[in-house]
């Protein structure tokens, strides 16, 4: 289970790192996308993965999941999604002004 | 319990909704609103000043939930000067906004209080998580700010910084998981509690977190290699904006000098002074390559923005000592070097505005309009930043030279800092001569625009505030002595905003 959700986070941030160094804006976006999600689970589970107990705390329950990483996930979920979303709208923008969609602003 | 602690967060906040809106209203009247909050921010940080000024911490439990189960806001004295130099700066560049940076696009007034918003709780917090919260709530302040008035090269220059940021989030995220998983905790107190008592097999994990954490705060306060997107996107924004965002580097520099002595200082066991062998060499290049930068700007706004870099790299070097001598240095040098770059993008920016022909280049051009006003204003804030007697630079730097004195490499340090210093001193000295003294005849017959009260009057505020430093330098040196006394004396910190209620985190501790 560990294992399986670590290569998960792996995977997705490998691959969010690979598309943020292409060089248009449309894959550093996909890029910081998959970055989120990485980081997302990867915050998630930092409060140790629990396997079939309930979600909260109950009297005389010895394992539980820690209830503060999924606060904490779902702030940096929000967060992450309106970053997200001012990003899209400055691409497409930069896309009007400069001429292209190469980060470093028009046609390379 | 004084609500006092929380107030320099909720008058923004106030402000700022209120001024969303206000949308309908003229532009005087935004204008007043955004400028009667942020004067009150003044009262407020000298009042937080005053109540703090005996070493006392003031913790404010938001929602009373006792620490460290619910956030903390916790004011000291490193957090009371820091707000009241954000006030400072503040106002200087919303009355400089006034002179009509602030109809340039829509919302300018409610996006500053969101900033500085951003800023005051970023200064206030106690927990690393909610320090993420304020950070995102200033940089989407910023981004909204930096593309005030649009333009192709803001628009390009504002890519780079929003990326950049977005990635120092991600790395920031897996900084605080790394901890969290480590210590069970995010309240920056109960992790310098925690962290002496890590066995050796997470200590591992606990310093990666905690190096995640210092290249996160050195992508916010510009340390290079992670600098150079500052430059260019300071250049781009207008002048009241990149006067504010001299603050925003601080932020950086403020976390850094909050959290590293507080929970990885030398009482931290296995990851004691963990970035101890990173800050100060990192520093040093800063240093010298923002030197370099100014040198080579060829505007004047540009070698402004590598002025901060260069100032950046001159304030860590004091930090990256970790001793008290070097946390007093930085004290003093935050506050001057903050308001003489704020001071310095203002008068980058109205002499861009004034002049006719060429800008703000370095170009031999039709004589300087206004040169006496202009010159008088330039001449200050150059003297002030590249740290020549008598204001504040000099001592500022006279300051960390001392303290690094008595620390190892010793020589290096003095060497870096002084020939970087008589680089910036060409600099400044060949962009002056440049702007002022070199002139061709005339080109053009046009009438220069009057210069703005305002904000010639922001500019001289700020400088009255250097001398102010000056003036009144034995009040700001002691007081910078008694912060570096306080920082370097986490126990204080601790014991403030965990009280003596040591059974509810055993308690807590044995539930996970």
């Amino acid at each position: 289970m560990e294992a399986l959700v670590a290569i998960a986070i792996g995977v997705l941030t490998g691959t969010g790192v690979f598309l943020l160094l292409r060089a248009r804006t449309f894959p550093v976006l996909l890029g910081l996308t998959l970055l989120s999600y990485g980081v997302n689970l990867f915050l998630f589970v930092s409060g140790r993965l629990v396997v079939g107990s309930s979600p909260l705390t109950d009297q005389g329950l010895q394992a539980y999941p820690d209830p503060i990483p999924q606060a904490l996930v779902l702030t940096a979920i929000v967060i992450g999604f309106g970053m997200t979303a001012l990003l899209v709208v400055l691409a497409l923008r930069a896309i009007r002004d400069t001429g292209g969609d190469h980060v470093d602003g028009g046609e390379r | 319990m004084t609500h006092l602690v929380i107030l320099p967060v909720l008058l923004p906040l106030v402000a700022g909704s209120l001024l969303l809106l206000a949308a309908r209203f003229g532009d005087a009247a935004r204008r007043a609103i955004g400028l009667v909050a942020t004067l009150a921010l003044l009262p407020l940080a000298v009042l937080l000043l005053d109540r703090v000024a005996d070493g006392t911490h003031l913790v404010y439990a938001l929602g009373d939930w006792a620490p460290p189960f619910g956030i903390v806001l916790v004011a000291d004295r490193l957090a009371a000067v820091m707000l009241l130099l954000t006030a400072i700066v503040a106002l200087a560049s919303l009355v400089y906004a006034g002179a009509g940076d602030d109809t340039r696009g829509p919302q300018y007034h409610a996006l500053f209080q969101f900033q500085l918003l951003g800023i005051n709780g970023a200064f206030l917090t106690g927990d690393l998580f909610n320090l993420f919260v304020f950070f995102e709530v200033l940089l989407i302040a910023s981004y909204a700010l930096l593309l005030h008035g649009l333009g192709a090269q803001r628009v390009g220059a504002a890519m780079h910084v929003v990326v950049l940021n977005l990635i120092g989030s991600a790395l920031f995220l897996f900084a605080v998981g790394t901890l969290y998983a480590v210590t069970g905790t995010l309240n920056l107190a109960d992790l310098a509690r925690v962290m002496p008592l890590l066995g050796p097999d997470v200590a591992p994990l606990a310093r990666s977190g905690a190096l995640l954490l210092l290249g996160v705060f050195a992508l916010k306060a510009a340390l290079l290699p992670l600098g150079f997107w500052l430059p260019r996107a300071y250049a781009a924004a207008t002048g009241a904006t990149a006067a504010l965002f001299a603050v925003l580097t601080k932020v950086g520099v403020y976390a850094i000098l909050r959290v590293y002595p507080l929970v990885f200082g030398p009482g931290a066991g296995e990851v004691a002074n963990v970035a101890a062998a990173w800050v100060l060499p990192v520093a040093l290049v800063t240093l010298a390559f923002g030197a370099l930068g100014v040198l080579a700007a060829r505007t004047l706004r540009m070698s402004a923005g590598w002025m901060v870099v260069y100032s950046v790299g001159t304030l860590l070097a004091a930090v990256g000592l970790f001793s008290e001598a070097g946390y007093a240095a930085a004290v003093y040098y935050t506050a001057h070097s903050t308001l003489a770059s704020a001071a310095l993008f203002l008068v980058s920016d109205l002499i861009a505005r004034q002049r006719l022909v060429g800008g703000d280049r370095f170009e031999v051009v039709d004589a300087m309009p206004h040169g006496a006003v202009l010159g008088t204003l330039f001449f200050v804030t150059a003297v002030t930043i590249a740290g020549l007697p008598p204001l504040s630079g000099f001592i500022g730097k006279l300051f960390v030279l001392e303290a690094a004195s008595a620390a190892p490499g010793a020589v290096v340090i003095w060497s870096v800092l002084l020939v970087a210093a008589l680089v910036v001193i060409v600099a400044v000295a060949r962009s002056g001569s440049a702007l002022f003294w070199r002139t061709a005849p005339a080109t053009t017959s046009a009438w220069p625009p009057a210069l703005d009260r305002r904000a010639v009057g922001a500019i001289a505020g700020l400088l009255a505030c250097v001398v102010g430093l000056v003036a009144w330098g034995g009040v700001a040196t002691s007081y910078a002595w008694e912060t570096a006394r306080q920082l370097a004396d986490p126990a204080g910190y601790v014991s403030a905003v965990l009280g003596a209620d040591e059974g509810a985190h055993e308690q807590r501790r044995s539930l996970r």
